[in-house]
């Protein structure tokens, strides 16, 4: 049985303090996320170990794994590049952002590059409208505005801090 | 110009580190609510000073939000709740973006007056799970908060205790909706519950909860803090006060803008950089992508108040305002849309989940001019059959779209049935 590791534990009984004390189960959408932040996705031994440690069935962790977007199943590429294809974007271009990525990155969304750099996406309303085109990097990081250049200029960066980068 | 821009929640925007404590204190911020600590005021004069303001709930339903206050019991047994409800994930809207990371103090104050006025324990600030810079500057605000003593237990030494926490989503529209939220506070899937029990006597963990929007809550310490004359005033009769419209699309200049209520249409078209040299307003969505929509020729005679979008058919929703120029492909647009509803319906009612996978099939069909004869009613039908057979309003946000655009814009659909089928079965 996988364990989590002490940091990990750490971390989500910080979230736990913010529920009522019989309540742990209220922490289970950010112990996930703790978790996946720290190997990258989601296993089956995962949810096991998130469930023990949360004294909850395995079946409710898998059912919210399952229904929330941001929980990963499987390996990813170390980023992730994800298009906001909603309206405010769509008429935007974002609909050419997504076919430059496509053709630079030789994948199609949902697919990683066989480098295992890049995980392309499309997403929903990041509410960013007013900087449409509008990608969110690593379900995190906003960057608005988007051009064809600056997503080349982006993905130049994130390519050549590859294996150097401690950030 | 228009008189008091960005007054309220962000009145703030171009003040420097103004999501820290030092700085939104020298603005006057907390004075309200170390006030409220100090003279422990009526909280049923607090309320009625809400309702005067007319102050209506920003989260997209406009429910008067000194009315909704007044709902809950301030003497039932146990804890209670309030969720601020920071989900913003409608398509079009980014203004409680803009709140959480200028003006998380504001959004806070709002909160400890609101548990105050309720007799309220904890309040759960939620956050969509992208947001991870503006969970950060909550983070900050709260803990600087919680130093000053102004958070927590014994406020300010007073017998007051009130806790916050920010709290993160991880990915889900639905998750916006009040109940649903609830759902997934108690680490469950987002499904939205039925109403009644309304939230007010059943809600987190079975007990007493509001939920309010974060622009809602934010905008309480300045209604205190002015008055609820000043804030009423500022609007229009049945609209008090300012609100926040997240402007895009077809504009020169997208943004937020917070404007009095009442304000013309035109005029935050303006604000906004008004369309490209030489293009015309075709359609424009006022209040997020679940509103109906309004034809632009119309919207220009328009102001932007709650009876304002009423009159023409639509509402003012959460202020995700999104304009589209006479370059707009409607059937396109409609695709777009209706492809979100289908991924985010979480699937708990039959008429949403079937539906909305049929409707974005059809409106995807037609956007690549491959439709069947017959489809645009066919579209309308089902859109109907939705509405107001599901268990949160969902069903509404996927339906309202669709009628609307066939209403206004039939012809422009109709060019999307493939021309082979229409000449051939048209019979
Ligand atoms: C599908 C759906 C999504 C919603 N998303 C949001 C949201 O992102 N933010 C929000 O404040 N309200 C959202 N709402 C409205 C909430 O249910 C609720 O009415 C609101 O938070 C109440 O706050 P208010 O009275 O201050 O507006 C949504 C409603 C529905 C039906």
């Amino acid at each position: 049985m996988a364990q989590l590791s002490d940091q990990t534990c750490k971390i989500i009984d910080a979230w736990r303090a913010k529920f009522p004390k019989d309540q742990s189960r209220s922490a289970v959408l950010m112990a996930l996320r703790t978790v996946q932040d720290e190997l990258g996705h989601l296993s089956d031994e995962s949810l096991h170990a998130v469930a023990d440690y949360l004294d909850m069935p395995v079946a409710q962790v898998s059912e919210v794994v399952s229904f929330y977007s941001m929980y990963r199943r499987t390996p990813q590429g170390k980023h992730t590049l994800a298009i906001c294809n909603s309206l405010s974007c769509h008429l935007c271009q974002a609909q050419s952002l997504l076919d430059h990525l496509k053709t630079r990155l030789g994948i199609e969304p949902g697919q990683t590059t066989a480098d295992g750099q890049f995980t392309l996406k499309v997403t929903e309303c990041l509410a960013a409208c007013a900087g449409a085109p509008a990608l969110l990097l690593d379900d995190q990081h906003y960057h608005e505005s988007m051009t064809i250049e600056s997503l080349d200029a982006l993905i130049d960066t994130l390519s050549s801090s590859q294996g150097a980068d401690n950030d | 110009m228009i008189e008091h821009l960005n007054t309220v929640c962000y009145r703030f925007k171009s003040v420097e580190n103004s999501w820290t404590l030092p700085v939104y204190l020298e603005h006057g911020g907390y004075a309200v609510w170390k006030e409220i600590v100090k003279t422990a005021p009526d909280p049923k004069d607090l309320i009625e000073v809400i309702k005067r303001s007319g102050l209506r709930g920003r989260g997209g339903a406009g429910f008067p939000t000194g009315l909704k206050w007044s709902f809950m019991d301030r003497n039932a047994p146990g804890p209670k709740y309030l969720i601020c409800n920071s989900d913003e994930g409608e398509p079009g809207t980014f203004k409680d973006r803009q709140i959480l990371t200028t003006n998380p103090h504001q959004l806070i104050e709002g909160m400890l007056i609101a548990s105050y006025v309720m007799g309220l324990d904890v309040g759960y600030n939620f956050l969509r799970g992208e947001f991870a810079l503006p969970f950060q500057r909550c983070e900050s605000a709260l803990a600087e908060a919680r130093a000053a003593g102004l958070v927590g237990a014994s406020i300010l030494g007073s017998k007051l205790n009130i806790e916050i926490h920010n709290i993160l989503g991880a990915g889900s529209y639905i998750v916006g909706e009040e109940t649903a939220m609830i759902e997934a506070l108690e680490g469950k899937r987002a499904y939205p519950r039925y109403k009644p029990p309304f939230p007010a006597v059943h809600g987190l963990y079975g007990q007493p909860t509001t939920v309010n929007n974060t622009e809602t809550l934010a905008s309480v310490p300045m209604i205190l803090a002015q008055g609820a004359d000043w804030f009423s005033g500022l609007g229009t009769e049945k609209s008090g006060g300012t609100k926040m419209f997240s402007v895009s699309g077809h504009v020169n200049n997208p943004g937020v803008f917070e404007i009095p209520l009442g304000t013309s249409f035109e005029s935050l078209l303006a604000l906004a950089g008004g369309l490209q040299e030489g293009r015309s307003c075709l359609v424009v969505i006022p209040g997020g992508t679940s509103m109906r929509v309004v034809p632009g020729a119309e919207m220009l005679t328009s102001e932007m108040s709650y009876e304002g979008m009423e009159a023409v058919g639509s509402a003012i929703g959460s202020g995700g305002l999104i304009v589209m120029d006479d370059r707009t492909d409607i059937a396109q647009a409609l695709a777009v849309m209706m492809e979100f509803y289908q991924h985010e319906s979480c699937g708990q009612c039959t008429p949403c989940r079937e539906g909305s996978g049929w409707v974005s099939a059809l409106t995807a069909r037609l956007a690549q001019g491959l439709g069947k004869p017959g489809d645009i009613d066919r579209l309308y039908a089902i859109a109907k059959q939705i509405e107001g057979r599901t268990i949160c309003a969902f069903g509404e946000a996927i339906s309202w779209p669709v009628t609307s655009f066939i209403q206004h814009f039939r012809p422009q659909l109709e060019v999307g049935i493939a021309s082979n089928e229409s000449s051939e079965n048209c019979t």
